[in-house]
């Protein structure tokens, strides 16, 4: 059963990067990046007990804090152009908004 | 093995794509990819703990230093001509590595060399002599104590090269971020100089569902860390690990709140101290062994029943302080420079 | 009884846990616009790492380390995940991602004979 889960998570995945690769604009690429990270969390949880390694866990935990960050750290610069303190008037960071394709 | 071939071919393919595209934030993207497939390839080799750090460092810290170095920069490369001495020079360099590893062993022979000298003498004493269950930090701590403290150094030499180049225009500033500070959160959340915040998107911070979520998350992923760090005598773990979750959680803070939220919990001076202490506490060790009358990070000094423990606990802990200063002040060297943002003293 | 009771709770478990990955990540390719691949997404989130990891809980047994780290790894998922989408939707919307107009309802527009009983015809 854990086969099947894997396999499942694996096919989902490929479709993942397959909107990656496509995605028209930025934005559809990060949503699948996002979500191929929660995938991958879920798959090291499913092949920790496949293998008959539970620690593996905490491998699976820090990837969710990782894909957490990383998003996150997109978003801001893809906001503000950069990742200093932002300014509440809206000119700056004129590097990310030009509307990226 | 097929999954072997299939992650290793995706990283060729990554790594190409990586080269060809001009577009430097979807290369930064996929270096995270990158880093993540590498971290799948160790895991399937068994090296859980390495797949550990890479999934850290590779997937998570570096693409915010990457997009902080973005920001600094441009997204557009530079386009370069084609010269052909560097492709000479690379082919023939590789073909060199390649001719000269058909000799090696295969992967995994039990008959190779390496499997009979130091190894089962590292696999046995691992619980006989130093009585730790992981393997990895027994030799990463204890039997190649010395290799490590070299690591360490490297990672305080990598800290000090940023901040060369990029100058302690980022720590200096620390004040100036508080007067700074003050100016960015007078516009508070609503109140308005008139035209100036009414048309503005959001900033990060203004979000609740950010904010409170943020904040929740915060303290839970530092304990991890603290976890990670004690239990790297058990389990995948110990000191490079929970040094980059530590940083990881500030700099998520970081990332919502603004840099300078978190410069005023742990200013880049307090970092730039750290991480000489992280490396001092780490040579420290092995001179509190040489002062009581051993060799150079010989545990034993510390007293034949747990002395093992209690040196890699030392050395662990020095480890990742160094790490975690060295990441957090990286992030500020990455995320502070505007220049009409450093307010000159008066 | 009860262990085959509880591996067959944890098949079932896994089992949807694995189709609601596949069907987000379908949605997550077939879906016409940013906003709604968006929605997709969310189904993975929350309802297929849900299921996973119960099932996995489940298989583990209930010693202490395993089922605290799935319990810790869910909570993490359930709080981080919906948060990261909800950033890169505002994200999206601040940046110009056009939300696509609905498409007009054309029924009023069919001759009076097809829709004859149907109650919005008395309202013509």
């Amino acid at each position: 059963m854990f086969l099947m889960a894997l396999l499942a998570i694996g096919a989902s995945m490929l479709l993942l990067l397959t909107r990656a690769a496509l995605g028209p604009t930025v934005f559809d690429r990060l949503v699948a990046v996002n979500n191929f990270g929660t995938n991958t969390v879920l798959l090291i949880a499913v092949s920790g007990f496949y293998t008959g390694r539970p620690d593996w866990l905490d491998l699976a935990l820090v990837y969710t804090l990782v894909n957490f960050t990383g998003t996150i750290a997109v978003c801001r610069w893809s906001r503000f152009g950069h990742l200093s303190f932002a300014r509440p008037a809206g000119t700056a960071g004129g590097a990310a908004q030009d509307g990226r394709r | 093995m097929w999954v072997e071939l299939l992650l290793l071919v995706l990283v060729v393919l990554v790594a190409v794509v990586i080269a060809r595209l001009g577009d430097l934030f979807a290369a930064a993207m996929l270096t995270g990819i990158f880093s993540l497939l590498c971290a799948g390839l160790y895991t399937i080799m068994d090296a859980v703990d390495v797949a550990f750090t890479e999934a850290a460092v590779g997937a998570g810290i570096t693409t915010v230093l990457f997009l902080g170095a973005l920001g600094m920069t441009s997204t557009a490369e530079r386009q370069q001509r084609f010269r052909w001495r560097p492709l000479l020079v690379v082919v023939l360099t590789g073909g060199a590595l390649m001719w000269g590893t058909s000799d090696m062993p295969a992967f995994g022979d039990p008959a190779a060399p390496i499997h009979h000298h130091v190894e089962p003498e590292y696999l046995e004493g691992a619980a006989s002599d130093i009585h730790v269950a992981n393997v990895v930090t027994a030799v990463l701590a204890s039997y190649r104590g010395y290799d490590t403290l070299g690591e360490v150094t490297v990672v305080f030499t990598a800290a000090v090269g940023v901040m060369l180049l990029l100058g302690r225009a980022a720590g200096g500033a620390a004040r100036h971020w508080r007067r700074g500070a003050d100016r960015s959160l007078g516009v508070s959340e609503g109140a308005a100089e008139p035209g100036e915040l009414r048309d503005a998107p959001m900033l990060m911070r203004e979000k609740p569902v950010l904010r409170v979520s943020v904040r929740l998350l915060i303290p839970f992923i530092l304990l991890f860390a603290l976890y990670v760090q004690a239990h790297g005598d058990f389990g995948p773990g110990g000191g490079f690990q929970a040094g980059v979750i530590f940083a990881a959680g500030l700099i998520l803070f970081g990332l919502i709140f603004d840099p300078q939220a978190v410069a005023r919990v742990f200013p880049p001076a307090v970092a730039e101290t750290l991480i000489a202490v992280g490396v001092l506490l780490y040579g420290g060790t092995g001179v509190a062994t040489l002062l009581l009358g051993g060799k150079f990070l010989d545990y034993d000094e510390f007293g034949l029943a747990s002395g093992q423990h209690y040196g890699i606990l030392a050395v662990e802990l020095g480890v990742g302080i160094a790490v975690a200063a060295t990441m957090v002040r990286l992030y500020f060297a990455f995320s502070a420079l505007h220049p009409e943002d450093v307010v000159e003293p008066q | 009884m009860i262990g085959w009771l509880l591996d067959a709770a944890s098949w079932l478990l896994l089992a949807f846990g694995s189709l609601f990955c596949l069907v987000g990540s379908l949605g997550v390719l077939r879906f016409p616009d940013f906003y709604t691949r968006c929605h997709a997404a969310g189904i993975t989130d929350t309802f297929g790492a849900v299921l996973i990891l119960a099932g996995l809980a489940l298989q583990g047994g209930f010693s202490q380390g395993v089922t605290l780290k799935l319990a810790l790894v869910c909570g993490f998922l359930l709080l981080s995940s919906p948060v990261a989408s909800h950033a890169l939707v505002k994200a999206a919307h601040a940046h110009g991602v056009l939300v696509p107009q609905p498409v007009p309802d054309r029924v009023s527009e069919y001759p009076k004979s097809e829709t004859a009983g149907d109650h919005r015809s008395q309202e013509r």
